[in-house]
C-alpha cells in the first residue's frame, strides 16, 4: 500500500518465532472450567428466556416470555414489586452499610485506638459465617416470643417501641436489609481500612504541616484517596444485592411475606423457576427473569465502568 | 482363629442366606417411597403382616428423601428402573405421572371399594373415572386444647362460633393462657390451620368445592368470604407480636402449657404427646348455629399406585389389595397416630387423641383443602395466593373482600370452570 518499504524487508530474513503453545495450554484449563460453569450457563439461560413448552414441546417464541412478564397484569405486579423492594434493599446497604464501613475504617485506622484488632475481627467475623445462621440468630433475637429484643428494650423501659419488625409489611424490609447490613458491613470496612492504610505517610505529614488535621483531614486529604476503593464498594453492593436470595429466603421464606414485602428479585426468579409447595416450576419464565437480573446488573455495571470510573480521578504518588 | 470363624459364618450366611432367599422367594416387589420416617413401620409391622399371608412374595420398602423424591422417581420411571410399588403424592404430581403412562389405572382392583370418593379425589382423574393410586392416609384438621387450663377456666368445648368466641374471650379475660398459639409470619399455618381448618364449614364441604371446580361458585361468594370474617376475627386472641410468630413457635407456645387452644392437623399428635406435660383434648371446627352439619378437612396425602411398566403385575395388585384392606388400615392408622386410614371401615385407635379426631368423620361430612384439586395447576397458583390472603385478613393488612376479590380475579386470569 505504502511506499515505504518496511522495516523487516529492510533488516533481511525474518526471524520465525516459535509458536507459543504453552500459554494456551496454561490458559485452557482456566477457561474450560469458567465457561462450563459460567459462560455455558449463562447462554443456555438467555436462550432458554427464548423458548417456551407450546403442546409440550420446547418452542421458540421469541420475546413472548418477556411480553408476558411486563404485559400480564399479575407478571408485571410482582415483578415491579419485586424490583422495587430491590432497589429498597440496596438504598439500605448504600446509606448505611457503605457510611458505616468508611466510618469503621477510619476508626480502626486511628492510631490511638486500642483493641484495633480485635475490633477488626469482631466486625468482620459476621461475614464469615453462614447466611443460615445469620437468619436463623436473627430470626430468634427480632422473635416477639423468645427474643432479646423485646427484653432489653423492656429492661430500659422501652417495651413500648418493640414491634414484630419481621411481620409487618412496612416494616419487615427494613428488617431483614438491616440484618444483611450487620452480616456485610465488614466488607466494606476491610477495603477501605486497606486502601487507609495505603496512603503514604509523607502525604498525611504534609498536610499536617499545613495544619490540616483531625476532621478536615479527613474529607480534604483521606476521602479523596479512598474515592476508588469506594467506588469498587459500592458496584460489589449493587451485584450482591441483585443477585441476593439467601438472607430473605432463610428469614421470610420462598414466599417473602408478609404480603411479598421482601419480595427481591432472587425469591422471585427461585419462586418461578423451581416452584413452591403446589406450584409447579416454570423453567421458561424463570429463564426470563435471570435474563432480566442480568441485564439489570449490567447496565448498572456498564454504568460504572464507562461513566463514573472514566471521571474518577486517581493519584499516583 | 476368631476372625477365621468370623469369616466362615459370613460367606456360610452369605451363600445360606441366598440359597434361602432364592428358595422363598418367587417374586421380589420393591415400593418406592419417600417416606423414610416410617420405615421401621414397614419393615416389622406392615410387611411381615403381608407376606404372611402371600408365601412366595416378598416386599422391599425402599424409601428417598423426600425433597428428592419426585425427581428421582421421575427419573427411574423413565429409566425403567422403577419399583413395582410407587408411593402417590397427591394430586398433580401424580396425576402427570398417570397420564405419562407410569401408573396403571386401578378401578378394577378388588378393595377399591372400600373407599369414598372424597378419599379416591387425589387419585383419580379430573372427570372422577379413573382412579390410579390405592388411597393410604389422610390428615384431619381441628382443634386441640389444653383439658387442664379449660378444666381451671371452667370452659366446656365449644361446638359453635358463638361458643367458641366466647371461650377465646374468656380465656383472654382471665390473662394466664394465651387464647390461641398461632402465628402468621410462616403464612400457611394462617392458610392452612385457619381458612382450610374452619371453612369447609361454610362453604359446605365438598358441595362448596366442586361449584368452585365447576364454576357455579365464586372465591368472592359469600360462602367463601365468611370464613375471612371469621379468621380477621381472631386476631384479637392470638399472643403479641404474632405477626412474627413461625410455626415452631406456634407449637411450643401450646406445648409449653403458654396457650389454651392450638389449630392443628392431625399430624402434630405424636409430637404433642411427647411433649405436652398436661391433658389434651380436640374439637372439630366449631359450626355457626347449632345444629348445623358440621364439615372437616379431611385431606388426603398418601397413596400407592401400580407402576404400569412393573415386572410382577399380579404380586403387585395383591399387595395394592392389602393396602386396601381393614387390616392395613388399623397397623398403619396405630403405628403413626395422626396420620388416618381413608378406609371406609372404621379403624379402632389406641390414641385418645387420634381417636377423637377420627371419630368427627362419622358425624362431620369429609372433605379436603380446597386449593389442591386443579384450582392450583395454573399462575398464579391458587395455594401460595390464599397463605398471602389469609395472613393478611389475620394481621389486618386486607379485609376480607378485598382478599377474596383478589383471590378470585387470580384465578379468573387462567381457570376455565370444569363443566
Amino acid at each position: 500500500m505504502s511506499d515505504t518499504p518496511s522495516t523487516h524487508d529492510a533488516t533481511g530474513p525474518i526471524i520465525k518465532r516459535p509458536t507459543r503453545w504453552h500459554i494456551v495450554v496454561f490458559l485452557l484449563p482456566a477457561f474450560i472450567v469458567y465457561s462450563a460453569v459460567m459462560i455455558l450457563p449463562l447462554i443456555e439461560t438467555l436462550r432458554l428466556s427464548l423458548f417456551n413448552t407450546v403442546d409440550g414441546q420446547s418452542t421458540f417464541v421469541g420475546l413472548a416470555n418477556f411480553k408476558v412478564l411486563f404485559g400480564d397484569e399479575r407478571w408485571a405486579h410482582d415483578f415491579w414489586n419485586a424490583l422495587k423492594n430491590n432497589f429498597v434493599f440496596f438504598a439500605i446497604h448504600m446509606l448505611v452499610q457503605n457510611p458505616m464501613g468508611v466510618a469503621l475504617a477510619a476508626m480502626l485506622s486511628l492510631p490511638k485506638l486500642r483493641f484495633a484488632s480485635f475490633y477488626r475481627t469482631a466486625i468482620f467475623l459476621p461475614t464469615l459465617l453462614s447466611f443460615v445462621i445469620v437468619g436463623f440468630i436473627w430470626k430468634l433475637i427480632l422473635s416477639p416470643i423468645w427474643g432479646v429484643s423485646p427484653f432489653l428494650l423492656d429492661v430500659v423501659g422501652l417495651k413500648s417501641l418493640f414491634a414484630p419488625w419481621l411481620g409487618r409489611p412496612n416494616s419487615a424490609l427494613i428488617a431483614v436489609s438491616l440484618i444483611s447490613v450487620w452480616q456485610y458491613v465488614g466488607i466494606p470496612m476491610m477495603l477501605i481500612y486497606a486502601a487507609l492504610l495505603n496512603i503514604p505517610e509523607e502525604v498525611i505529614e504534609a498536610a499536617e504541616c499545613d495544619g490540616i488535621t483531625g476532621w478536615s483531614q479527613f474529607f480534604k486529604i483521606k476521602l479523596p484517596l479512598i474515592l476508588p476503593a469506594i467506588g469498587i464498594i459500592s458496584i460489589l453492593t449493587f451485584v450482591g444485592n441483585f443477585n441476593a436470595f439467601d438472607l430473605v429466603y432463610t428469614v421470610q421464606g420462598a414466599l417473602a411475606g408478609p404480603d411479598g414485602s421482601t419480595d427481591i428479585l432472587g425469591t422471585l426468579l427461585y419462586r418461578t423457576f423451581f416452584g413452591f409447595q403446589l406450584q409447579l416450576g416454570d423453567r421458561s419464565m424463570g429463564a426470563t427473569i435471570a435474563t432480566v437480573m442480568f441485564l439489570i446488573i449490567l447496565a448498572g455495571v456498564s454504568l460504572y465502568l464507562f461513566v463514573i470510573q472514566r471521571r474518577m480521578r486517581r493519584y499516583q504518588f | 482363629m476368631t476372625r477365621n470363624a468370623i469369616k466362615g459364618l459370613l460367606l456360610a450366611t452369605s451363600i445360606l442366606g441366598t440359597a434361602g432367599f432364592a428358595q422363598a422367594a418367587d417374586v421380589t416387589l420393591t415400593v418406592e417411597s419417600w417416606r423414610n420416617d416410617d420405615l421401621a413401620i414397614w419393615q416389622e409391622k406392615i410387611i411381615p403382616a403381608f407376606e404372611a399371608k402371600n408365601p412366595g412374595i416378598k416386599v422391599v420398602f425402599a424409601p428417598t428423601a423426600p425433597t428428592e423424591y419426585n425427581a428421582a422417581l421421575n427419573a427411574k420411571l423413565d429409566a425403567g428402573s422403577a419399583g413395582d410399588l410407587i408411593t402417590c403424592r397427591p394430586f398433580d404430581a401424580s396425576l402427570e405421572l398417570f397420564k405419562k403412562g407410569h401408573l396403571a389405572s386401578l378401578n378394577d382392583l378388588p378393595g377399591m371399594e372400600n373407599f369414598s370418593p372424597v378419599a379416591k379425589s387425589a387419585w383419580t382423574t379430573d372427570d372422577g373415572a379413573t382412579a390410579f393410586c390405592v388411597p393410604m392416609a389422610s390428615v384431619i384438621h381441628g382443634f386441640i386444647y389444653n383439658k387442664d387450663a379449660f378444666d381451671t377456666l371452667g370452659i366446656s368445648v365449644p361446638t359453635t362460633e358463638a361458643e367458641f368466641f366466647a371461650a377465646l374471650e374468656k380465656i383472654k379475660a382471665e390473662g394466664s393462657y394465651i387464647p390461641m398459639a398461632m402465628g402468621t409470619k410462616d403464612l400457611w399455618e394462617a392458610a392452612t390451620m385457619g381458612y382450610q381448618n374452619i371453612g369447609p364449614t361454610y362453604w359446605k364441604g365438598e358441595e362448596g368445592r366442586a361449584a368452585l371446580i365447576k364454576g357455579e361458585q365464586k372465591l368472592t361468594d359469600d360462602a367463601w368470604v365468611e370464613p375471612y370474617r371469621v379468621l380477621a376475627k381472631w386476631k384479637d386472641y392470638l399472643g403479641d407480636g404474632f405477626e412474627a410468630q413461625t410455626y415452631p413457635d406456634s407449637q411450643n407456645l401450646f406445648t409449653l402449657g403458654r396457650a389454651a387452644i392450638y389449630p392443628a392437623g392431625s399430624w402434630e399428635i405424636g409430637l404433642f404427646n411427647t411433649q405436652a406435660q398436661f391433658k389434651m383434648g380436640a374439637f372439630p371446627p366449631p359450626v355457626k348455629n347449632a345444629g348445623d352439619t358440621c364439615y372437616i378437612s379431611d385431606h388426603n396425602d398418601i397413596g400407592v399406585g401400580l407402576n404400569a411398566k412393573g415386572a410382577n403385575q399380579e404380586a403387585a395388585k395383591k399387595f395394592l389389595s392389602f393396602v386396601s384392606s381393614p387390616e392395613f388400615a388399623d397397623i398403619y392408622a396405630n403405628s403413626l397416630p395422626g396420620f388416618f386410614s381413608l378406609n371406609s371401615t372404621a379403624v379402632k385407635m389406641a390414641d385418645p387423641l387420634a381417636q377423637e379426631f377420627v371419630s368427627w368423620r362419622e358425624k362431620c361430612k369429609p372433605t379436603i383443602r380446597s386449593t389442591y384439586q386443579i384450582l392450583s395447576r395454573g399462575t398464579p397458583n391458587l395455594e401460595n395466593e390464599t397463605w398471602t390472603a389469609s395472613a393478611n385478613v389475620i394481621n389486618g393488612t386486607e379485609t376480607p373482600e378485598q382478599a377474596a376479590e383478589k383471590l378470585q380475579k387470580g384465578l379468573d386470569s387462567w381457570f376455565k370452570p370444569v363443566k
